[in-house]
Parts: structure tokens; sequence; C-alpha cells
């Protein structure tokens, strides 16, 4: 930044009187005391236009009595929270939000931690590996949207996938699986963890190759077979992997708007109605902007606990390093 | 002892033809979707339903994508998508290196807390800010407008991408910068010409992490444009949905052609993201 001009300015000045070179000295680290703030201002000058703002504009909006689509507003306090809080289908929108999130944790992190495994083993050749790692990632790349289509396509009634299920004789109906209140859960959970396991293996395998060889022999001189090692050296040294990115995954996933919301439209009678498709449908589809930000606030609320568990075990994991 | 060998070897042999049967399975239940949409792209709309269904069958024909590249309103989702994208990206690379120098370093006051709020932002649910910023982005007459997207998603990209850009100038040697200073290089010819050189694996990571998240996104840039000419992929894909009749071979040739660029800019900047996606997981 600096050009050859300045520098030989400052060449002189350094090495000038001393008056002048002190003053520059002090001038030089005053400006380094403040230079971090200017180069980090973008980032959080950003972060309070579109996120601090536009969260206190929320908190504003959930006591009102509605905005944007109408003229005049009115304060009525608490009385969205109240409203939202006694309302069947709120409740109904978090167990399944819980259900949607517990499930999908636990199988993307043990699937996840499956296909790693199988990747890291020394049995497989580099090219095969590195074949198999790339069509495992690929789902994780796709956006919501395709991801949702794609599998609308393969669960149809008359779809590939009654096809194959009918020729090992599980059913015999054009079974439509996404308009089944009973199955469309399932099938959505199915369609998310499909999408997002890839994130977890990548996470995991690079865990699995920072762990020391010597480990897994001391195990084995010890007579650990496979399972005694899984248990006294991989999973306790993935244990902060784990953690960190198992919190991640309950933050996204109770947030899950996009893909729910084309495979379902949180359908078939509210049955996949998550917290997600539930705020967006009150806010653009209903207009109703006040009890949407109230049940928004509500969600914020509940992301910012997991978020400071977050938070706190990453700062652990620095203070460690 | 020959006995044991053989033993010991078919053993092998048995571990080994159950790994392959696993990683084959895991390759069906991860590819054989992709697989199928591909097919579908390929083939007739009336033939997608075929029964008994085919990978590639009679009608395999180039025709829904030339049907995509002849309309003028699905050429411009993807102008949109990619405008948007590359935008996005040099300025989420530009931001976030400077602020994760300064974060990487810098010792001063405020850095754990800022360190803090940039890991804390990633737990803010999307649906739950595109409510306030609906009604911030109309007042700001950015409503249907590609800096309204842009922006937008910069709070998206930014802080997981500060967080790789940290971890990642935390394993460049501090000698390196000392050595610049004493050559009497200010702080931003430092990162410019020593530091980011020496980057280029973190910048590729943060780089397609910013692409991706900017071409995948769809809640706000359903929320924030208004008018086809403004959608992006994933929008403009939602639009082709009929309300009766679904075009499925054009869906599906717009879905190969929408997960493309991705695609092709994982295989090549793979391992460097890989690498960068997990060192920021782990630490900063």
């Amino acid at each position: 930044m600096t050009s050859l001009s300045t520098d030989a300015a400052r060449y002189t000045t350094t090495f000038g009187p001393g008056t002048r070179a002190t003053r520059e000295r002090q001038r030089a680290r005053a400006a380094r005391r403040v230079q971090p703030y200017l180069m980090i201002a973008p980032v959080v000058v950003l972060f309070l236009a579109l996120i601090g703002v536009p969260i206190i504009i929320l908190i504003r909006y959930s006591v009102l009595d509605n905005v944007i689509f109408v003229q005049q507003s009115h304060f009525v306090g608490l009385s969205n929270y109240t409203s939202v809080l006694t309302s069947a289908s709120f409740w109904s929108a978090v167990e399944h939000t819980l259900i949607f999130t517990v499930v999908c944790v636990v199988v993307q992190i043990t699937l996840g931690f499956a296909f790693a495994t199988m990747l890291n083993s020394k049995n497989i050749g580099r090219v095969t590996r590195a074949v198999f790692r790339v069509i495992y990632i690929l789902p994780w790349m796709f956006t919501a949207v395709i991801v949702a289509l794609l599998w609308r396509l393969l669960l149809d009634p008359n779809g590939v996938i009654n096809y194959l299920l009918g020729l090992i004789g599980v059913i015999h109906t054009e079974f439509p699986w996404l308009a089944t209140p009973g199955w469309a859960m399932a099938c959505v959970i199915l369609i998310n963890i499909w999408a997002g396991y890839p994130f977890f293996m990548i996470t995991l395998l690079a865990g699995l190759q920072s762990i020391s060889p010597e480990l897994y022999e001391a195990a084995r001189v010890d007579g650990a077979d496979y399972v005694q090692q899984l248990r006294n050296v991989t999973l306790p040294q993935l244990r902060p992997i784990i953690i960190g990115i198992g919190l991640l995954d309950v933050i996204w996933t109770t947030q899950q708007f996009t893909m729910v919301w084309i495979t379902t439209g949180g359908g078939p009678l509210g049955s996949t109605q998550v917290l997600g498709t539930y705020i967006y449908t009150m806010a653009f589809q209903s207009y109703l902007m006040s009890p949407a930000a109230a049940t928004a606030i509500l969600l914020l609320l509940g992301s910012l606990v997991v978020a400071v568990l977050y938070v706190r075990h990453q700062r652990r994991l620095e203070l460690q390093n | 002892m020959n006995i044991m060998i053989t033993r010991t070897g078919r053993k092998r042999l048995w571990g080994k033809a159950r790994l392959y049967a696993a990683l084959l399975a895991g390759a069906v239940f991860a590819g054989g979707p992709v697989a199928w949409m591909v097919s579908s792209a390929f083939k007739s709309n009336a033939d997608i339903f075929e029964y008994p269904p085919k990978l590639v069958d009679s009608s395999f024909s180039f025709a829904a994508f030339t049907s995509v590249f002849d309309s003028t309103e699905e050429i411009r989702f993807f102008l949109n998508s990619y405008l948007v994208g590359f935008s996005v990206t040099a300025l989420t690379l530009l931001v976030a290196a400077v602020a994760a120098f300064a974060l990487s370093r810098f010792k001063f006051w405020l850095r754990e807390p800022l360190k803090v709020m940039v890991i804390g932002v990633q737990a803010i649910p999307p649906i739950t800010l595109i409510i306030p910023l609906f009604g911030v982005v109309i007042d700001l007459h950015l409503y249907n407008s590609y800096e309204g997207l842009i922006l937008t998603y910069l709070v998206f990209t930014l802080p997981y991408s500060v967080i790789m850009m940290t971890a990642y100038f935390n394993s460049i040697p501090r000698e390196l910068d000392e050595a610049a200073r004493i050559d009497g290089a200010g702080t931003m010819k430092t990162l410019w010409r020593v530091i980011l050189p020496l980057s280029r694996p973190g910048l590729f990571a943060v780089g397609f992490y910013a692409f991706m998240i900017s071409w995948n996104e769809f809640l706000f840039a359903l929320t924030l444009t208004q008018t086809d000419n403004m959608r992006t992929v994933p929008v403009g894909l939602t639009l082709l949905m009929g309300q009766y009749n679904y075009q499925w071979d054009q869906i599906m040739a717009m879905s190969v052609l929408g997960c493309l660029p991705v695609v092709i800019l994982f295989l090549i900047f793979q391992r460097h993201f890989v690498s960068g996606l997990s060192s920021g997981a782990v630490k900063m």
C-alpha cells in the first residue's frame, strides 16, 4: 500500500533528527493500535447493519399487531407471544422440528462416521478412495431446491423407488410417500440425511487421519480388538470434533426450511410442518408478520442456547491448541 | 503353519470383500439419486415414468438441455446466479482476508469478543433474519436488486470464511511478517505481498465455500427478488414447476446444469477445500 516515495520519506525520518523520529514512531504506534479495528470494521458494520439492526426490528415487530402489509401498527405488548405459545400448531411444529433434528443429527453423524471409517481403511487403493470420496460428497454440493425436486421425482407414486420396492416385494401399489401423513416426515428426514451427511464425513475423515498411528499400535500391543480400539482410541480422539459438529448440526437442522418447503410445503395435513416452514408460511403466505416475528424470536432464543454451548466448546478447543 | 496363513489370508480377503460391499452400497445410496437425475435429464418427459424404468432409454436426447438454452428466461437465471456468485466470492475473499489477518496477527482489546461474535453469528437462523431484512431491504431501495442479494449473502459467507482464514493465517509462521516489516512493508503490503501468496490453498477453500453458499441459496433469493428477470437458478427451478403438469425432463436438465459449476469447482479445489473446511471446524 505504501508507495516508494513514502517509503523513502519514512527512511529519512526514522534515521533523521531524534525528535521527529520519536514523534513518527509514536504516530506509527497509534496507527498500529487503530489498524486492527479498521481491518475488521467492514465485517462489524455489515453484521450490525444486516443482523444487529434487523434483530432489533424483529423484536419491535413482535410487539406490534401487524407490520409492512398494513398502514398503521399498534403496540400490543406480549400478546403475539402468548397467542403463539398457546397455539397447538406452534407446538406441533416444535415437536416436528425436535423429531426431525434429533433423528437427522444422530444418523448424519453415525453415517458420516461409518463412511469416513470406510474411506480411511488401509485396504483400498488411493484411486478407489478418491473416486468413492467424490461420490460420497456429491449430495452435499447440491442446492436444497435440487435435492427436494430430485427426491420428489424419485418418490413419485410412479417413480423409481416404488418400482424397486415392488421388485423386492415390499409394496405392490403406487404408494404416495410424500402425500401420506405417516410417511412424509420419514421421507424428509431421509432426504435431509442424504443431503447433509457428507459434511460430517469430510470433517470426521480429517479427524481420523489426524489420529496418531502410534495410539493404535499401542492398543494392538495391549491386545485390543477392533471394537476396543474404536471405544478406547478412535472415539475419545474424535470426541471434540463430534461434539462441535454435532452442535453445529443441531443449529442448522432446527433452521431447515428450503428442502422441506419444496418437498412437502409442510404438508400433508401439517405433518412435516417444522419451525422454518411454519414461520415462512405465517409471514409470507398469511402475511401475519407480527406473530411470525414472535415465533422467529422464540426460534432465535432456542438457537442461541445451542450457540452458547457451541461457542464455549470451540473456545475450549482453541485454548487446548 | 500353512493352514494358519491361509486362514488369516481368507479372513483378510473376507474383510476386504465386506469393505467393498459396504463401499458399493454407500455409493448406490449417495450416487444413485444423482445418476437418476442425469438419466432423467436425457429422457423425454413422457418416458420419465415409463415402466419398467431404464437408466438410458430409447428417447435419449439433448432436447431438454437445448430447450433450457433456447429460453432467454432460463439463461437469465444462470447469468444472475453467476453474477451474484462471483461478486459474493470476490467480496468475501477481500473482506474475510483483511479481517482474519487482524484477528490472526494483532493483539487488541476487542479481539476475543469479536471472535466470539463471528462464531456466534453462524447460529442465527436465516428464517429469523428474513422477516426484518425484507423490510430493511425495501427501505434501502435494494428490493429486487443484485446489490440486495449480494450484501445479504455476505452475512452467510463471512462468518465461516473469517474462521477458516484465521485458522489458515495462524498456520503461517509470524517470522515472515516480521521479516517483511523489517524490510519496511506496512500491514496491508505484508498481507498482500507475503501472506496471501502463501495462503492460496486457504483462499481457494474460502472462495469455493462462498461461491457454493451463494449459488445454492434459496430463501433470500425468493423473498428479496420479485420479477422473473432477477431470479437465480434455485428460485428459477421452482418456477419451472407448473401447477398441474411437471416438465420433469427440463427440471432435471436445469438441475444438472445448476449442479455443474459447484461440482466442477469442487473437483478442482477439493484438496484445499477439504483441509480448509476441517481446520475451520476444529479450531480458530
